[in-house]
């Protein structure tokens, strides 16, 4: 758990996209780890510098598709053979191919239900306070046309004047250093 | 979906000098003017009175659905015109019609966006809210349909006093999931979709309402590259499922006809020519739609010529396939030799209901397919317009045809018998379309109807550098 008081991190502000991803490369291969950029729409360049790359959010699709065919067999079969046996045109019991619809659907909706979920969850949303949103240039900015690099006070390369010194190096619009 | 031809002489700034084609956005946009151009929409303390009097004129007509609803509770399904033989009436042609058009939503969001169709960009928002309206309007008529509404949780598998269990051979049980699972998936999109234009409006918002809702909508989001990534992700996983989704639902909808064994519907030609037809309504309501938005709200920059002609074009290509399944359906009716399909087509061509199947030669194929191969008509908002309301005409028709004159003169002349709708299944269907208008219009009000952070990517200063400040300047003059 990052500490509940004093300094969250120092925020740049950029204008453009090519200068965050250089900004984001350079504090990267100066060792900070603990660092994230906020953009107002997805830049791929700034992830590859922040070295992330994947994602679980395909297992869950996968891990919600597989429980949603398994469902949807399990729940037809049951219904079907032992739970409540109708004989329809003489068909059999288990007449697997009539229930394919079913199963089919039930796999898309489990999957798209923990596709959904499992992002917001994995990106610990709801989350409706952020130390970010004390910066008086970020709500005005993040989600409208400028682009930001945090350098977090708990990576253990922080201190607050170095790093400040070092993000301004690249010409930021503002450095300003933002609190719990 | 390029328009290649002769480049128009008069110089249009929206024509790409390059290509000849029209440009999907305007030039000369920024982060900033796309995101107080859609934003400003939403956030305006000065609410237009067209939209105050489109409002009311839609609830207006949307009581008729709380009549005849409330009418139909009351006195139960012989208040509609359905009858033996015709039992399927207008609650079915108009479930098929509107979950039909809610097709084209998820084709431009899910579809498009698999075959990086980036034009698709600024239209997608609203087209998925369109979906979402009309499934709610499809999802009424079988829900009212099966006589006790309030029952309607019946149809579901749960286990009960009674030991009843649905009966998992039958398409009216795939009905059930396919529709409920398109409604939950459209919406999903759909919000997820929108989760990061509300972290913009909450920003953006001066009332302290607005910023407390539309805060809580974006669940806090805040642009951080890890989530976008898993955004991403997730947005191209959802996209891939609802493909396959789509097209299932109108299968499994053409499935509740062809699995039957009725002259007309028993025929494997249904679950193509249905997703077709589906889609080609669906575009012609994206069209109703998008024409009078686009003037309304001034926003031509976004949804450009372009958007209007590409649609126009998935709409021919789709017409076409829906004809190529009329020719079929005739001539199957004299190939398979049966004396009950070819007595089928002949009654539908020349029997006592042929006028339907006529008006929808004349709307869906005859005036469309003729006239959409002009570029010059397609990019004529005027004509588009109309044509988009003639194509809704023909799509509701083809229901019908397929509906009514299947079953009103069945295998058993002594059990011949018409259908006539009653003014309350008027009521009611004329209601859906206030109802849909209704939400419509509250959704273009309330909610980002062009998403901001795509139309963001789609500008030309997304692109990257290396060597940051520096490379800026070469971008800046590039620009």
């Amino acid at each position: 758990m990052p500490p509940r008081e004093g300094v969250y991190g120092i925020l740049a502000e950029f204008n453009t996209p090519s200068e965050l991803v250089h900004a984001t490369e350079m504090a990267h291969r100066a060792g900070y780890r603990r660092m994230e950029c906020y953009t107002p729409y997805p830049v791929e360049e700034a992830a590859e510098a922040l070295r992330f790359h994947k994602t679980r959010v395909p297992l869950m699709c996968l891990l919600g598709g597989l429980a949603g065919l398994t469902t949807g067999f399990l729940l037809e079969m049951w219904v079907n053979v032992w739970g409540y046996p109708l004989n329809i045109r003489a068909m059999p019991l288990f007449s697997w191919p009539a229930f394919v619809i079913p199963e089919y659907e039930l796999t898309i909706l489990f999957a798209g239900l923990s596709t959904a979920f499992g992002m917001i969850a994995q990106n610990g949303l709801p989350q409706l306070y952020h130390p970010l949103f004390n910066a008086p240039n970020f709500a005005s900015g993040a989600t409208t046309d400028k682009f930001f690099l945090c350098l977090e006070a708990n990576d253990p390369r922080f201190e607050p004047a170095k790093t400040r010194e070092f993000l301004e190096q690249f010409s930021p619009v503002s450095v300003v250093e933002v609190d719990h | 979906m390029a328009t290649q031809g002769p480049i128009p002489e008069i110089v249009d700034p929206m024509i790409d000098p390059r290509t000849g084609e029209y440009a999907v956005i305007a030039p000369g946009h920024t982060f900033k003017s796309v995101t107080q151009k859609i934003a400003g929409i939403v956030l305006t303390a000065n609410t237009p009175w067209a939209w105050v009097g489109g409002l009311f004129l839609a609830a207006t007509i949307a009581t008729g659905v709380v009549i005849a609803v409330t009418w139909l509770v009351l006195k139960g399904t012989g208040i509609w015109g359905v009858t033996i033989p015709g039992a399927w009436g207008f609650a079915i042609i108009n479930f098929v019609w509107w979950i039909g058009i809610g097709h084209a939503g998820t084709l431009i969001s899910a579809i498009l966006l698999l075959f990086k169709q980036t034009w698709r960009n600024s239209i997608n928002r609203f087209a998925e809210a369109m979906t979402i309206f009309a499934v709610v309007c499809a999802g009424m008529f079988p829900l009212l349909h099966i006589g006790r509404p309030w029952l309607g949780y019946w149809l579901l598998p749960y286990p009960n006093t009674m030991n009843v269990w649905p009966q998992f051979r039958s398409p009216l049980a795939w009905d059930v999931f396919a529709v409920s699972t398109y409604a939950t998936i459209s919406v999903v999109f759909w919000y997820i979709g929108m989760i990061p234009d509300f972290g913009t409006l909450r920003d953006r918002a001066k009332l302290p309402l607005a910023k407390y809702v539309y805060g809580i909508l974006s669940l806090g989001w805040r642009g951080s590259t890890r989530h976008w990534i898993r955004y991403e992700s997730a947005s191209l996983l959802l996209a891939g499922l609802s493909t396959p989704l789509v097209l299932s639902v109108h299968t499994t909808i053409s499935f509740d006809f062809a699995v039957a064994a009725m002259a007309g519907w028993h025929t494997t030609i249904f679950p193509p020519y249905f997703v077709a037809g589906a889609v080609y309504s669906g575009f012609a309501m994206v069209l109703t739609l998008a024409i009078p938005i686009r003037k309304f709200y001034h926003l031509e920059d976004l949804v450009t010529l372009r958007h209007l002609d590409n649609m126009a074009k998935v709409m021919l290509a789709t017409g076409s396939i829906v004809a190529y399944g009329y020719g079929m359906e005739v001539f199957m009716s004299w190939y398979s030799a049966s004396h009950w399909e070819f007595f089928m087509m002949w009654n539908r061509m020349f029997g006592p209901m042929g006028w339907a199947y006529w008006i929808l030669i004349l709307t869906n194929i005859a005036i469309p397919l003729t006239t959409l191969w002009s570029r010059k008509l397609r990019v004529n908002v005027g004509y588009l317009f109309f044509l988009s309301f003639v194509v809704n005409i023909g799509m509701w028709f083809e229901r019908f045809v397929i509906v009514v004159t299947t079953l009103y003169r069945d295998y058993l002349p002594s059990s011949w018998g018409t259908y006539r709708a009653t003014k309350w299944d008027y009521m009611l269907f004329i209601g859906t379309w206030g109802l849909f208008t209704c939400l419509f219009l509250l959704f273009a009000r309330l909610a980002p109807m062009i998403p901001m952070s795509e139309i963001r990517m789609m500008l030309p200063q997304t692109k990257v550098r290396p060597g940051g400040a520096d490379a800026e300047v070469v971008v800046q003059e590039a620009l």
